[in-house]
């Protein structure tokens, strides 16, 4: 496999602000080089925890912070299902350095105020090693300032709009650009497509999202933009923007319609008659998940453009999408964040037991480079930015709510939070 | 913008706008007749209003997947069914809690504002241990999928043409009830002199109760009938409710006609301005014009007239 074959880029010049945060993963080097040791016992306490953080001899207790309850619950509940499943499969294998994990499950109930209260008490009160974590931007940017003040460790599933980086936070979704220019460069290559309308719900994450996709369509593929309309969060109505898109005739819808409105978006495209059979769709907004509400007769035929599906035939997931059946129901689908919020239990544990510490300064540090075999998508690798290396993939949906794989990329795509020429 | 196009298509266009303008001034009609009836004959603020609505489409979501296992024969007509269903347990619902909660709070309507808005919460947290926090598919007819050539280049959706006349039909049987049937009469009475109304042999509580279910009642037929165009999730209700309130404040509350009349100017002045700018600055714009309108007219477009 061309998997791994690709090289570490090297550091290109750093913002200032990039270089002071980096600073503090720099003072630490040494550390990551230092041959794996071996587990056969448990280290002493005394050595893999020096900051006083919830580990004991037997156990060390992570925190996960998601809405349950809330608008969010919607998205957010996957995650924390995978999260457990994670959790419970790392300590069927004997749990991290020796010593079962516990958690604490905490409600940011939709609300980011209260993410910012759960992520401290977590951090204080619980001291935990841990955090899995976060589904909106808002949310993160919302316990961000929390986990850099109390020095805690952030996994964060969600694909997102870029333009971050911390020391303490590991993003296991994918990056702007990560999601975008693969699908870009897909539709236009094998579809011909020449003209692009692009929709959103009218937010951070779709706007970026667009402006990135929008300089990539004109200054990369010099094709052309034929619209770009933005809708409030939860707006019901697209009659009107339906007829614009019939009346521009473009060769490609691209979509970014989050939530509620995603719904009878698409059931308001078929029921005015736009075939998705014959007029090309791309979403990066739509997994599994979401079709579950949808319903998969309204959008069969659109692509989405994410890191994972699931239906991937590999072994990985295989096994992974039997233990989440058989863990949640028959019925639950796994979409890609739900897949990324998977990965973070494990790529902790990996950096964990690389770094031979519990210490938060010594994971951050030793992240970088951490590599997963066993991840669902196939492998991923982390960036010295804390974001990972992963394959993008096209989907076609299919009635049935499950997407045809149709195209991936050859290599993996590097993480690129600030892409230069695309902001 | 139009440069590019010819005469035809640009009056297919206009045609198909037309109508979507019509379909979007149906959907508020629909979602604002039940609030209407509660907010403007009773003058409680039911802030429930959305979760009355998504209950109706839960019940249409149950229906489906029981026609679906059980008689998979009248599929194609389940709908039907599955309104009056939503029209009975939203409107029983409503009756509920009119006598658990509302009618405590009638001398306090600021109040009732709180309440219901506690319910609301509540509503949503129990569709959510319920049915799960993910959004549910509804399965529909194949019949009401897809859209309607009228001519070559003009399609109507079908769902649209649904909700419309759903519409005209339940305002019809609403406007029947409420002016000509010796119930109307009550609660118009109660509306405007509860203690005469009263002394006169009028039992108020009944006709309350009976109000206030059938405000939520067809908020369970609008609930259900959306499920054709939107979601369905313990949280959509919320989508509907400041549209819904919009409606009936700025068509001035204790009126149907002007209920209708500001449905139809807000659903107009938005698609047009939908069309020709974006969909936040059409939300935008059409809000700012009904803050405009409201400061020079606070009693809304119509109002009862009544001695002061």
């Amino acid at each position: 496999m061309s998997d791994r074959n690709d090289s570490y880029k090297p550091w290109g010049p750093l913002a200032p602000s990039r270089r002071k945060l980096l600073a503090g993963m720099a003072a630490l080097p040494a550390l990551s080089m230092l041959p794996r040791p071996s587990f056969a016992a448990a280290p002493p306490t005394s050595v893999v925890n020096t900051t006083g953080l919830a580990v004991t001899d037997s156990e060390v207790t992570v925190g996960i912070l998601h809405s349950v309850t809330g608008t969010m619950a919607i998205s957010e509940t996957g995650s924390v299902e995978a999260e457990k499943l994670a959790i419970e499969q790392i300590n069927a294998e004997g749990g991290v350095l020796g010593r079962k994990i516990k958690f604490i499950q905490e409600d940011g109930a939709s609300d980011w105020p209260t993410f910012a209260e759960k992520a401290k008490k977590l951090l204080v009160n619980d001291k935990c090693a841990a955090v899995m974590g976060c589904w909106t931007s808002a949310s993160r940017k919302a316990v961000l300032p929390v986990f850099e003040q109390y020095n805690g460790m952030l996994y964060y599933p969600t694909f997102y709009e870029g333009l971050e980086q911390s020391k303490n936070v590991i993003y296991t979704g994918q990056e702007a650009t990560q999601q975008i220019i693969a699908g870009l460069d897909w539709v236009s290559k094998e579809k011909g497509a020449k003209t692009f309308y692009l929709l959103g719900s009218d937010y951070i994450w779709p706007r970026t999202s667009n402006k990135i996709a929008r300089k990539h369509i004109e200054n990369h593929l010099k094709t052309k933009v034929v619209g770009e309309e933005y809708f409030p969060l939860g707006h019901t109505q697209f009659n009107s923007v339906i007829n614009k898109i019939k009346l521009t005739k473009p060769d490609v819808i691209y979509a970014i319609i989050v939530g509620g409105s995603n719904v009878a978006f698409y059931k308001q495209l078929k029921a005015a008659g736009i075939d998705l059979s014959k007029q090309t769709l791309l979403t990066i907004s739509v997994t599994e998940d979401e079709i579950d509400g949808i319903g998969g007769e309204n959008i069969a035929g659109a692509y989405a453009c994410m890191k994972y599906f699931q239906s991937l035939d590999n072994p990985n997931n295989k096994a992974f999408v039997a233990a989440f059946k058989k863990m949640w129901g028959e019925k639950t689908v796994i979409g890609d964040v739900t897949q990324a919020a998977y990965l973070g239990p494990w790529l902790w544990k990996l950096t964990v037991e690389k770094a031979n510490s519990f210490d938060i300064d010594k994971i951050a540090a030793a992240s970088p480079g951490v590599e997963f075999k066993g991840a669902p998508e196939g492998y991923v690798r982390i960036h010295e930015n804390h974001h990972l290396w992963s394959k993008t993939r096209v989907g076609r949906a299919r009635p049935d709510g499950q997407y045809d794989v149709i195209y991936e990329t050859k290599d993996l795509v590097e993480p690129d939070p600030f892409p230069k020429g695309y902001q | 913008m139009f440069g590019d196009y010819s005469i035809g298509d640009l009056g297919a266009i206009f045609a198909m706008q037309g109508f979507a303008g019509l379909i979007l001034f149906s959907v508020f009609v629909l979602m604002a007749l039940g609030l209407a009836i509660i907010f403007g004959q009773m003058g409680v603020i039911n802030m429930a209003h959305g979760e009355f609505m998504i209950l109706g489409a839960y019940v249409t979501w149950a229906t489906s997947g029981f026609f679906q296992q059980n008689l998979p024969a009248l599929f194609p007509g389940y709908f039907f069914v599955a309104m009056i269903l939503a029209f009975i347990a939203a409107g029983a619902l409503g009756m509920l809690v009119e006598w658990a909660l509302i009618r405590h709070l009638y001398r306090r309507p600021l109040d009732t504002l709180l309440a219901t808005w506690g319910l609301s919460l509540i509503l949503q947290q129990a569709y959510r241990s319920a049915f799960g926090a993910r959004e549910v598919g509804v399965e529909l007819p194949d019949w009401m999928m897809g859209s309607k050539h009228l001519t070559d280049t003009i399609e109507v959706p079908i769902n649209g043409i649904f909700v419309m006349c759903l519409t005209a039909l339940i305002t019809c049987a609403v406007a029947y009830v409420l002016f000509w049937s010796r119930w109307g009469r009550q609660v118009r009475a109660v509306v405007q002199n509860r203690v005469m109304a009263g002394a006169v042999g009028i039992n108020t509580e009944k006709v309350d109760r009976y109000t206030f279910g059938l405000g939520c009642g067809i908020a369970g037929i609008a609930g259900s009938a959306f499920t054709m165009i939107g979601s369905t999730g313990p949280t959509s209700g919320q989508l509907y409710i400041v549209d819904t309130f919009m409606v009936v404040v700025f068509g001035g509350a204790a009126s149907l006609v002007g209920t209708i009349a500001s449905a139809f100017t807000i659903s107009q002045a938005r698609s047009t301005l939908e069309f020709f700018l974006s969909g936040s600055m059409a939300q935008v714009l059409t809000l700012l014009a009904i803050v405009g309108i409201l400061m020079l007219r606070p009693q809304g477009l119509f109002a009862l007239k009544v001695r002061k």
